[in-house]
């Protein structure tokens, strides 16, 4: 690993990373964090708006009973897919690998994350499970929902092993994310910047890293074992051949309700910095904030029984997994009153960022207590399976983790590519896709509650009318999102010249890097002297915050 | 006159310390990944142990333990080779060490070659009587149910970890054109050391399969 020459000759120019190098072929062996968060983030993008149509697919069928636009087992595919774009190839990489590759190295004042080729190396990786993906849909498709339960999964056709293959493999490209993070946070670090004056993003980012590395292999593991089902018939999770499919369940949670927060977490950590730049404030409880991401981390991987209340695990187990997972509610709260104590008394900006961040609030707040209803044994016996678990699970991921990360591309948007997007046209488009998130979803709760169960193509009569209500409020937020995308298209082609800091935040991409930064982030390192957020405090106004024209 | 090609850190690092910490906290990280892997087979291990306890002693004693134990000793010295690599890439001052470091490396790429053989042998032995996974098993001499399932777990664990010992040679050989070419002295050699950290992760796995699945 020696200095390449081309990077010092770019570097010679000046200009931005942008203009460092041209071509395609510049972008494509780039060992640059922010060319990889840029690639990162158009692809998540992409795989964002196609989960999309196919939400859109299925709640047009589900506009009435009976069949609609598709067959039952278009039907099946089509949910199933939603669910597996949307988990691996958008929420998971969706912010910390691209927002928080462009974003880590440059708060903490590091020119690049530790290992470049490992970083290049995770996109390519990620780039192949998204082929495997998209080949295995085309040949036959996947039918099982995104849990892969068995023995379901390792009896019905399609391609199931090109599938899990895929995830196996997306899997990867996490864990050298998250383990190429960890590694940066420890080492990189510029002169100044100790543990407490980290951005909370990092935290967040950090403590999301480990979860990462900590339980992505076990999910690889499950899924190998799953393929050799299915391609042997070894017979450890086919009760037929003697094996025993609760253990399926087992090692899928182990993973994936750690995975929950994978989602969550970096959500959480784009809130904190929204919060606190457009507060003007000191965020309050910054050590509660950091602290309770690392107290998520560590509890996630002791709460993954409560997805088998009803699956045969034995009654004491079903006990001591609920209690965790009210457990695991804490941290998340001390989060959400921290976040309200920082709005308190500062002086709000309703700017765009700020919009989405309060649609956060809301929707995850609601989001997390429905998740304590499901938590309770007696209660979810009787949700299990319905419509409830499907409104609870979207208002933590698609009103939390989305809004957070459409509030972070709107956030740093002008520091990726240097330009200011259409703020009119971007405040509406972030209500609606808030009211259209809740018109969707706030009827699932209803429909869950009166006994509609998820992922059933027909259903009674009586559910017809919150159905229709549930999928016009998709078209909504459809019509959100299309403004969405015309208006940052126009930004990149003609948005107004962005300032170094239009927000007035506190943090070093902020403070110390050019909008869009230089080849190397900054062009001497910062020292880092103060706090994060470090804004006057309440009674100390005579220091005004500075805000860049 | 200097025989070792010197080291220069990559630019996003302020010193060569740091990209050598930087790199060596990657590595152990990416051995808990590996360990966590394995984990969930030990775990599926332990869960069908107990489930069909009969079966699994029956099956257990197909495997012929003194191949396994040959194994054993094969990979524990090629751990010690490569030990001995390490030290002598520290100790490297201007490429009086290099002949050592490039023999010691061979060695324990010819030990791992070695393992695999004798799993080759293995692994072939059984293909004839039809201890296999799953639906491929055939063997007529185990009376309890279900023997397929201890077979399809003893080729998974000893085929992935039989993948790892593939992917150790290959970057202990790729280690070893580095050292012929004079890369690696007292302040620059961690490929070596690195690469070592992974040999030995890969030797402590097989010294837990040995045990548990040729021993119990
Ligand atoms: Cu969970």
């Amino acid at each position: 690993m020696s200095a390449s020459n081309s990077d010092t000759h770019a570097h010679a120019h000046g200009g931005n990373y942008f203009e460092a190098a041209r071509g395609l072929k510049s972008w494509l062996i780039t060992l640059d964090h922010k060319r990889i968060g840029v690639m990162y983030l158009f692809w998540v993008i992409a795989a964002f708006l196609f989960g999309g149509l196919l939400a859109l697919g299925v709640r047009l069928e589900l506009w009435a009973p009976g069949e609609t636009i598709m067959s039952a087992d278009t039907y099946n595919r089509f949910f199933t897919l939603h669910g597996l774009v949307m988990v691996f190839l958008f929420i998971i990489p969706g912010i910390p690998a691209a927002l928080g590759n462009f974003v880590l190295p440059l708060q903490l004042g590091a020119k690049d994350v530790a290992f470049p080729r490992l970083n290049l190396l995770s996109f390519y990786i990620y780039v192949v499970g998204t082929c495997m993906a998209l080949y295995s849909t085309i040949a036959g498709g996947v039918d099982t929902g995104w849990t892969f339960y068995t023995p379901y999964s390792a009896t019905t056709g399609g391609s199931v092993v090109m599938m899990t293959l895929s995830a196996f493999i997306l899997g990867f490209s996490s864990i050298l994310t998250g383990l190429n993070f960890i590694v940066t946070v420890h080492k990189m670090r510029a002169p100044g910047m100790s543990w407490y004056r980290m951005p909370l993003l990092i935290w967040a980012l950090y403590a999301t890293s480990i979860i990462q590395v900590m339980a992505t292999p076990v999910l690889g593991i499950t899924l190998l074992l799953l393929a050799m089902e299915r391609a042997l018939g070894i017979g450890i999770f086919d009760p037929a051949l003697g094996g025993d499919p609760v253990l399926f369940q087992h090692f899928f949670w182990f993973y994936s309700h750690p995975a929950v927060y994978i989602m969550i977490l970096p959500g959480m950590g784009v809130v904190s910095e929204l919060i606190a730049t457009f507060s003007r404030k000191r965020i309050f409880g910054y050590r509660s904030i950091a602290f309770s991401s690392l107290a998520i981390a560590i509890i996630s991987f002791l709460v993954w029984g409560h997805h088998m209340f009803v699956s045969g695990q034995s009654v004491y187990a079903g006990m001591i997994f609920s209690f965790l997972t009210f457990l695991v509610a804490i941290p998340s709260a001390i989060k959400v009153f921290n976040w309200t104590a920082t709005l308190y008394q500062g002086s709000i900006s309703m700017q765009t960022p700020m919009i989405w961040a309060f649609s956060f609030l809301i929707l995850f707040t609601i989001g997390g207590l429905t998740g304590l209803f499901l938590g309770t044994l007696g209660t979810d016996v009787h949700l299990h399976d319905t419509y409830f678990v499907v409104a609870h699970f979207h208002y933590v991921m698609m009103g939390g983790t989305v809004m957070a990360f459409f509030g972070g591309v709107h956030y740093w948007w002008p520091k990726i590519f240097g330009r200011m997007y259409n703020e009119a046209l971007a405040k509406i488009s972030a209500v609606l896709v808030f009211v259209g998130f809740n018109v969707t979803f706030f009827t699932q709760f209803v429909l869950g509650t009166r006994g509609m169960p998820r992922r059933y193509y027909n259903y009674l009569p009586e559910f017809e009318t919150l159905h229709k209500v549930s999928t016009m409020g998709v078209l909504i937020i459809g019509l959100g999102v299309t403004i969405m995308v015309l208006y940052l298209a126009k930004s990149l082609l003609s948005g107004e010249k962005a300032v170094a800091n239009p927000w007035g935040a506190k943090t070093l991409e902020w403070t110390h890097a050019a909008s869009p930064p230089v080849l190397h982030n900054f062009d001497e390192t910062p020292v880092v002297e103060e706090p994060p957020y470090h804004y006057p405090a309440p009674g100390e106004e005579s220091r005004p915050t500075k805000v860049p024209a | 006159m200097s025989t070792v090609v010197r080291h220069e850190h990559a630019h996003h690092f302020e010193s060569a310390e740091q990209e050598f910490s930087a790199a060596k906290m990657g590595m152990w990280l990416f051995l808990v990944t590996e360990i966590l892997l394995f984990s969930g087979i030990f775990v599926a291990y332990t869960v069908f142990k107990n489930l069909y306890p009969e079966m699994w002693s029956e099956a257990s004693k197909q495997l012929d333990w003194k191949l396994g134990a040959v194994n054993t000793v094969v990979l524990i010295t090629s751990s010690f080779t490569m030990a001995m690599a390490v030290r002598a890439a520290q100790t490297n001052e201007r490429g009086e060490n290099k002949g050592k470091i490039v023999g010691l490396l061979a060695a324990t790429i010819l030990l791992a070659g070695a393992f695999l053989v004798v799993k080759y042998f293995e692994y072939s032995h059984k293909l004839h009587v039809g201890t296999l996974p799953g639906e491929h098993y055939f063997f007529p001499g185990i009376q309890a149910a279900n023997a397929h399932i201890f077979f399809g777990i003893y080729f998974l664990a000893t085929g992935l970890h039989g993948i790892h010992v593939v992917i150790g040679m290959s970057i202990l050989f790729w280690v070893l054109l580095r050292a012929r070419k004079g890369h690696f002295y007292n302040q620059y050699y961690t490929p070596v050391e690195l690469g070592g950290l992974y040999w030995h992760l890969v030797d402590l796995i097989w010294i837990y399969l040995f045990p548990l699945l040729y021993l119990v």
